[in-house]
């Protein structure tokens, strides 16, 4: 995979997040990408976002906009923070498990709207998910 | 701050959410939406949110908490304008909005509210008549 572009955002705080989601949907239209897969990619980003507001206070976003083929370009946002990191991620990734208040949908949710979608996490040390959408597929 | 306004007309309250919704904004949003209705006794909420473009399961849990409040207070809620893609992306997501009446448009929209309050006054005629 070849990075075309790369910006860095830090998250933190809630109007942060508005400021990042309208700085993915320029690089969702930079790249032509479809409205559908636009809301998809969005309302993923939306979802771990907001698990890195609520569980780690703080962190930051790459975007990228990669590509493996002439034909096949996409979107890559990797979610990067120093909080508690997750326990059980087998558990984390069930429908409807949370160890907040939340329906138990952000993770899940997010990984059946993307393409690649790849989660580490250290407890104690911090949480990465990256995820992938590309413009055809 | 900002903030969504609410339109009250007649015993309806109308909600158009032109704005790129964040988790504080629409938490205000509800509770503002639960003081309008118990203050003006409203029997319907019409909800506008054709011009969101993402809803995602914390929005989607505003807006069944929304309907379901304001079902206690005896109001009934419509979500309308849901854009195409939202509506695909919402059931991806695992989140069926079950329990929000939905239309098409704001039009529809009234109708179905309409529908459901003089659905409410026929119930209780019938009671009424049952018991005499």
């Amino acid at each position: 995979m070849i990075t075309l572009n790369k910006e860095i955002i830090v998250i933190k705080k809630e109007q942060d997040v508005v400021f990042f989601r309208n700085r993915v949907n320029e690089y969702a239209e930079k790249i032509k990408m479809g409205l559908l897969n636009k809301t998809k990619l969005l309302t993923a980003a939306s979802e771990l976002v907001r698990n890195m507001l609520i569980y780690a206070k703080e962190g930051k976003v790459i975007c990228e906009i990669v590509t493996i083929s002439a034909l096949q370009t996409g979107i890559r946002l990797t979610f990067i923070d120093n909080g508690p990191g997750i326990a059980d991620i087998d558990k984390a990734m069930t429908d409807g498990y949370t160890t907040g208040k939340s329906l138990g949908l952000g993770l899940p949710g997010a990984k059946r709207l993307v393409n690649i979608f790849d989660l580490k996490s250290v407890k104690g040390k911090g949480t990465t998910v990256s995820i992938t959408k590309w413009k055809n597929g | 701050m900002e903030k969504i306004p609410i339109l009250k007309m007649g015993g309806y309250l109308l909600v158009t959410i032109q704005v790129d919704l964040y988790d504080r904004l629409a938490l205000n949003l509800e509770s503002d939406l639960v003081n309008m209705i118990n203050k003006h006794s409203s029997k319907g909420v019409l909800i506008d949110i054709s011009a969101v473009n993402i809803v995602d399961s914390f929005m989607g849990r505003i807006l069944g908490n929304i309907a379901q409040m304001s079902k206690i207070l005896d109001a009934h809620t419509v979500v309308v304008g849901m854009q195409p893609a939202v509506a695909i992306t919402l059931i991806e997501l695992g989140l069926p909005l079950s329990g929000v009446h939905t239309a098409l448009n704001v039009e529809k929209g009234m109708v179905l509210l309409q529908e459901k309050l003089l659905g409410d006054d026929t119930v209780i005629t019938d009671d009424t008549d049952d018991n005499t």
